[in-house]
């Protein structure tokens, strides 16, 4: 069978597709009715705006391949600015501040993993576990806002290297970097497909002798991981370190690993389409920024008949898939 | 060639309330295809089970390579050169063929996993099994044969000093089962040795050096396979000797009444890879009894019969009214009932009581708002507990706590307070001691003087001969012949059974 697929989609590519073109479509959409639209500047905001979700949504793509969930990552975002904040504003050395933001969300995610696998308990559980122990831990610190005056953080959104009239930003920099790390991890890395094979059929991945409890503790630490460079991140923006921050965001990095052709049911999913999942909920927000006639809830409305969209897409792919294996 | 690769020794195996395997000794030379049969319920799932990790055994010694060893997973037994391929396939869907091949040990280059190097090489293992396909094609988009084969090439690859086989061969048409003897024939040769558990008796003969036997836990010999002849393999897993079959009062005694109608009548009934086409009788007070090995359709025939399987061809007519069973519950409605073979699984719901069990198929077939009270469940339960000499502390004991044949009984009075005209029981003596079998057989007879139809099935082939007025041969997949009143003996069953297939009535 070596047919000439050049121009050839693979069946298996399709939702993939299918978010590029609404992305396209969205896209389009907006340089028509907006002026100034479809300049770099606008596009380099986008990358910008969603730095924070797209990095986050990049761990729980994995999670979600491998077949859990992870809700702790809102929580975490909040959590490792709030540790910025307080550890900054005592004084110590931004080296040490980072070092310990990172391990916060690593070990937690380490620790959640840990759980899910050697008390065989939900993940849906543990990480809303892990949620509330980690808002906890931010609420602790402080109860306010903590602001960030270290001159680290408030210079560095002036970093960034000019393109046209916008600029690609140090966290817009930062996505790019995760989102290669993650295609690499999913594509290029034994633990990558490992965690494929755990979505897909724990049982056959165990019978095939492959790591699975080693592979869905690090799913589970690496995602911790996305949270907490997300968080630092986030630090950029607010300049601040505050207990009711990024609430909700997980259910956003949910809908963008799902909006990108991520199977909840785990064992299917890409990085580039997560990437596209983030970028169309941020083209959503800012074609109705641009419009200024509509109140933010649209965002959220806009957003959830898109999730429902590509559910039922992915659903007739998979029934597509199963048809088509009764007929051989 | 220097030893034994395998030696099992005095293993024993012991699960609740049943002993598996009891001082079951197997051993295996190199470079040797090595057959693993018995009956349902012989124990040799649980030798394999045990040989690669999943049971650890209770008792006794494996030595493989002339050091004891002591497998606690499927991956240990791996790591110490045991792969085994089972009959379901155990691989990812999810992912293209060339990665269930590669998945664990990818070639990387510089860049992480080389994609091109695995695929290439995927396709030159396929290409020894004469598979062309697009290993870059998901393995779910394939028929299950094709992933059988992909499951054999993965264990192959791994270079492992002994391949065990667990019926790799049921979802396979004669050409796969062809390519797949060719592989192993050159595995033999490079001095691989592999374990072939199959139930297929032209299989065996075609491709083993030796087998092993075994029954009811038990072992029972190692034979060569060219000394044998089908015939005496038969009667080895059937655990009877052709010089002392004894002949047995059959406690049967259908009264000739020439022309009653048929209760049932199956012309051409059939399901592609299931069962091929038969025809079967069944008249008032007839006992009917299927005789075949493990895997000859028994248990397809008596499905296909009560709905659960759907039928894709031929005609069922009961009472001379043609109908189309294709669910249980219109069965149900036509006055059948099956009593199934896997009572565990299939017949009991534990956590019910004695009471509940009984009157489940009763209340299906009235309808869910056809409520029976429970004064009335309570009556029947006890008239049958009563008429059944079921042994039990009352009425609400939960049935999980009961004997097996007691269990047993139970599903039998479920049936019958269904008031069913043809009775089907697959297995009903397995696994209980020789007292409840004997009743459980009186009462099979009792009932059909009392006018009933009964399909009967059981391994023993000693009781379809006791029982049955009629039986039925049954040889992969096909009923290959039928015996009348006196003819029915164990060792016409036995020829029969080891027969070529060629007496197709």
């Amino acid at each position: 069978m070596s047919r000439k697929r050049l121009f050839q989609i693979s069946r298996r590519d399709m939702p993939l597709v299918a978010t590029f073109i609404v992305f396209l479509l969205l896209y389009a959409f907006g340089g028509f009715s907006y002026r100034n639209f479809m300049t770099p500047r606008v596009f380099l905001n986008l990358l910008t705006d969603n730095a924070v979700l797209g990095i986050t949504a990049v761990g729980m793509t994995f999670v979600i391949i491998s077949g859990g969930i992870d809700l702790s990552v809102g929580a975490v975002i909040s959590t490792t600015a709030m540790i910025v904040a307080v550890l900054t504003k005592a004084g110590m050395n931004n080296v040490f501040v980072i070092t310990i933001a990172l391990l916060f969300g690593t070990t937690l995610g380490f620790l959640m993993g840990g759980m899910i696998q050697y008390f065989k308990t939900p993940p849906f559980i543990v990480t809303l576990a892990g949620m509330f122990f980690a808002r906890g831990l931010g609420y602790v610190l402080s109860l306010g806002s903590v602001p960030i005056t270290h001159p680290f953080y408030t210079n560095a959104s002036s970093i960034g290297i000019r393109i046209g009239n916008g600029k690609l930003s140090m966290p817009a920099m930062a996505l790019l970097a995760m989102i290669l790390i993650g295609w690499f991890i999913s594509r290029r890395t034994r633990f990558g497909r490992n965690v494929f094979a755990v979505g897909g059929n724990e049982q056959s991945a165990i019978l095939m002798g492959l790591p699975v409890t080693q592979t869905k503790i690090a799913v589970y630490t690496f995602s911790g991981f996305c949270s907490a460079v997300a968080g630092f991140i986030y630090t950029f923006y607010t300049l601040s370190g505050y207990g009711l921050a990024a609430m909700g965001l997980e259910m956003e990095a949910i809908a963008s690993a799902v909006i990108g052709g991520t199977l909840m049911t785990g064992g299917y999913g890409t990085i580039l389409g997560t990437l596209l999942g983030t970028l169309i909920q941020g083209l959503i927000k800012s074609i109705i920024a641009f419009n200024g006639q509509f109140s933010v809830f649209w965002i959220k409305l806009f957003t959830g008949g898109m999730l429902l969209g590509f559910i039922l897409l992915q659903k007739i792919f998979v029934y597509g898939t199963k048809s088509r294996r009764k007929k051989r | 060639m220097g030893g034994k690769l395998l030696e099992v020794h005095n293993v024993y195996k012991v699960f609740p309330g049943v002993t598996a395997l009891a001082d079951v000794d197997f051993a295996l030379e190199r470079g040797e295809i090595h057959g693993l049969m018995g009956e349902n319920g012989a124990g040799k799932s649980t030798l394999i089970k045990v040989i690669t990790g999943v049971y650890q055994k209770d008792a006794g010694t494996i030595v493989l390579d002339g050091q004891e060893i002591h497998p606690t997973s499927p991956l240990h037994a791996e790591a110490l050169g045991i792969s085994t391929v089972y009959q379901e396939v155990n691989l990812l869907t999810n992912l293209s063929v060339a990665e269930n091949l590669a998945i664990g040990r990818q070639p990387t280059g510089t860049v992480g996993i080389d994609w091109k190097t695995m695929n290439r090489r995927a396709a030159g293992i396929l290409e020894k099994f004469d598979i062309d396909i697009d290993v870059t094609e998901l393995l779910g988009n394939y028929s299950i044969a094709i992933q059988q084969m992909v499951a054999i090439a993965r264990a192959l690859e791994l270079d492992s000093k002994l391949l065990i086989l667990d019926e790799p061969t049921s979802s396979l048409n004669a050409d796969e089962v062809e390519k797949l003897f060719k592989q192993m024939r050159r595995l033999k040769e490079q001095g691989h040795a592999i374990i072939f558990v199959t139930h297929f008796l032209d299989q065996v003969f075609e491709i083993t050096d030796r087998i092993t036997v075994l029954r009811n836990g038990k072992y029972v010999g190692e034979y060569a396979t060219p000394s044998m002849t089908k015939l005496d393999l038969v009667s080895k897993l059937m655990g009877k000797s052709l010089d002392d079959l004894k002949n047995f009062d059959s406690i049967s005694n259908h009264v000739e009444t020439g022309d009653d109608a048929n209760l049932i009548d199956v012309k051409g009934m059939e399901k592609t890879n299931y069962m091929n086409p038969f025809d079967l009788k069944v008249r008032k007070g007839d006992i009917v009894g299927l005789a075949g090995l493990l895997g000859s359709g028994r248990t397809e025939i008596t499905n296909l019969l009560f709905g659960t399987q759907k039928p894709e061809g031929g005609e069922l007519h009961i009472k001379g009214k043609r109908v189309n069973l294709n669910s249980p519950r219109k069965a149900i409605a036509h006055h059948l009932a099956l009593s199934p073979e896997d009572r565990k699984q299939e017949g009991i719901i534990s956590g019910l009581s004695v009471r509940e069990n009984i009157v489940l198929a009763l209340q299906v077939k009235k309808g869910w708002l056809h409520n029976i009270s429970i004064r009335k469940q309570t009556e029947l339960a006890e008239k049958y507990i009563g008429m059944l000499s079921i042994k039990t502390s009352g009425v609400n004991q939960p049935i999980e706590t009961l004997s097996g044949g007691n269990q047993q009984k139970v599903i039998l009075a479920r049936w019958l307070a269904t008031n069913p005209e043809l009775l089907i029981v697959d297995e009903p003596t397995r696994g209980i001691d020789v007292g409840a079998k004997m009743e459980i057989q009186r009462l099979l007879v009792e009932l059909s003087k009392q006018g009933m139809g009964i399909v009967f099935v059981s391994s023993e082939i000693e009781e379809v001969v006791r029982c049955s007025n009629r039986v039925y041969i049954l040889q992969n997949r096909n009923i290959v012949g039928e015996l009348l009143g006196e003819e029915i003996s164990e060792q016409e069953i036995m020829v029969r059974i080891a027969a070529k297939g060629d007496r197709k009535v």
